[in-house]
């Protein structure tokens, strides 16, 4: 079996340029100086990214109000779900690893169901609950809690549920590996419990926390089907592009997707580089 | 052991960021939609109890159609991408060795990084009338008018296998990595052609990675709704989007949540089918992915 056939050789090949294949032609056509996102090669242009719309009647991605609002409200979500999943999820990995309780087997399972839970379902239990709260809410205080409707901060909550599990998992994983004879070994030295906290354990985590804020901020960026049913008016990223997409868009699309195709390519290398210092 | 006051106060206030986002964020919306999808509406306003949203599924042909249309494409969809990610994975995991293994390996993790609606994007700019294998196909002589490889089930299904591949190859890369070389060259010793090997030996081994790899992408492919939707168009008929228009085109939310329901039952009964008839358990499936 160690001798692949020429035949298996040419799969492999022919498997890489598939899976390639689509981000090649996204990335390429960002750059042609047509309207639109389709052959015949028109020539190259930055327009798509820079320009002003004189040549094609739209602007390019980094001036357009359009697409620079879509980007700020995607890092309006992504943020506080990175900050958050950070937090919530270094408490649960303690509380897997550390706390010893009643329950606790059903607790960690509780914590994988989830993953199993499909988008749109997390997507349409969250609205319909939150609504329903917010009705006898807003009857009873008689004020309007918008925070509380489909909108960003929906959108966050809808992105918390699932991405927690993900990042409570990172973290746990590393807790696991710590030695606890170094945090005996700060106590025996008189240092208090927030201390040690402070100079040995957390130290210790921050690979995995790191990893995990990347992880939960390229997983929001990227969410569709949650985020589809819990956006107001303001659309993050990949509703922008999903409503573009489905009435035929500029090659603006193109100049968006190859950034997004950069910012991550960056965020997964950073994971790379400190998911290998922590091997 | 008896516990100190003091103890069971740190115990309650780390478990409580843990209990709010399950109850808050699950159980709870789950009660509701479950509620809901047991209500009818009786008058403007006024809702009861009632089996009528489950009895609209079955009775509207559009809507059990789609449900089975789901499920069926997603099998397929999970068998064509097994059967396109085993030589990958095998290959992988047995044959590439040292940087070339790690570079292949980080090769199909890249695209799985970028958004799936890029990746949609990319195929509806090689596949429509107007996109780039059809330009090709015309200006090569094969056709001598364009092509519209777009809006059809072959586009849906190469769309979710290319979205699941990643998810089925690193699960079997993974259990192929611990088979023990010599257990094939006995295979091979023993007068065992290459597919007996392979049958007998390898894919058996391999089974804890093909269950999990086919459960995760079942999942994913049958929650999906962009993949279908864009590379479907009108025929794309994918469940999600009968949920999605119920709630939120139609306002229909005890209907929406009956589907919803729906497809959370379908999802959880092939992933405890697969489970059961391969005798493998969910906690030791999830650590292999």
């Amino acid at each position: 079996m160690n001798r692949p056939t020429l035949s298996w050789k040419l799969y492999i090949a022919a498997f890489y340029i598939f899976l390639f294949a689509p981000l090649l032609v996204v990335a390429i056509f960002a750059f042609n100086a047509s309207p639109f996102p389709s052959p015949p090669w028109k020539g190259f242009t930055l327009d798509w990214f820079t320009g002003s719309g004189a040549t094609f009647g739209k602007p390019g991605v980094l001036v357009d109000p359009i697409w620079l609002d879509t980007i700020a409200n995607s890092f309006k979500v992504a943020i506080p779900v990175a900050l958050l999943a950070v937090v919530i999820g270094t408490v649960n990995a303690w509380v897997l690893e550390r706390a010893e309780f009643p329950g606790k087997t059903f607790l960690s399972m509780m914590m994988l169901w989830p993953l199993v839970i499909p988008g749109v379902v997390l997507g349409i239990s969250i609205l319909a609950f939150f609504s329903r709260v917010a009705n006898g809410l807003e009857e009873w205080l008689q004020t309007d809690l918008d925070f509380l409707r489909p909108g960003l901060s929906l959108v966050v909550l809808g992105q918390l549920s699932f991405i927690l599990t993900i990042s409570t998992l990172i973290i746990a994983a590393r807790l696991r590996k710590f030695d606890r004879s170094l945090e005996e070994a700060a106590f025996d030295l008189g240092a208090s419990r927030v201390r040690v906290l402070r100079t040995v354990t957390l130290p210790f985590l921050s690979p995995a926390l790191i990893g995990a804020g990347l992880v939960a901020l390229l997983m929001s960026f990227e969410n569709f089907n949650t985020t589809l049913m819990l956006v107001g008016s303001d659309a993050p990223l990949p509703i922008t592009m999903y409503g573009q997409m489905r009435e035929g868009a500029t090659p603006a699309i193109n100049a968006v997707s190859l950034l997004l195709m950069l910012g991550v390519g960056g965020i997964a290398s950073v994971f790379a580089l400190t998911s290998k210092a922590e091997r | 052991m008896s516990r100190k006051p003091a103890q069971s106060l740190t115990l309650f206030l780390l478990l409580a960021p843990a209990v709010l986002w399950l109850g808050v964020l699950i159980v709870l919306p789950h009660v509701e939609i479950l509620v809901l999808s047991f209500s009818e509406r009786v008058a403007p306003r006024v809702y009861a109890f009632g089996f009528g949203n489950y009895l609209e599924f079955f009775t509207e042909p559009l809507y059990w159609r789609t449900f089975a249309r789901t499920a069926i494409m997603s099998i397929l969809v999970t068998a064509i991408t097994l059967v396109l990610a085993f030589p990958i994975a095998l290959y992988i995991a047995r044959v590439a060795q040292g940087r070339m293994k790690a570079m292949l390996l980080l090769l199909c993790l890249l695209p799985f990084w970028v958004s799936e609606l890029v990746r949609t994007l990319g195929w509806m700019m090689l596949l429509r009338e107007t996109g780039v294998i059809s330009y090709m196909l015309q200006a090569i002589g094969v056709t001598d008018q364009r092509t519209e490889f777009l809006y059809n089930d072959g586009a849906v299904i190469l769309g979710l296998v290319y979205g699941g591949l990643l998810f089925m190859i690193v699960p079997l890369a993974n259990a192929l990595e611990s088979l023990d070389p010599s257990v094939v060259e006995a295979g091979f010793d023993l007068g065992g052609s290459r597919w007996t090997v392979l049958r007998r030996i390898v894919i058996p081994h391999a089974m804890p990675g093909i269950v999990a790899g086919s459960i995760i992408v079942f999942m994913l492919t049958v929650g999906n709704f962009a993949t279908p939707v864009l590379l479907g168009g009108k025929n794309g008929l994918w469940f999600t989007e009968q949920i999605y228009a119920q709630f939120i085109t139609r306002f229909n939310w005890p209907q929406g949540a009956a589907f919803g329901m729906l497809l959370l039952l379908l999802s959880s009964a092939i992933v405890w089918a697969g489970l059961r008839l391969t005798g493998q358990s969910l906690g030791t499936t999830l650590k292999q992915a």
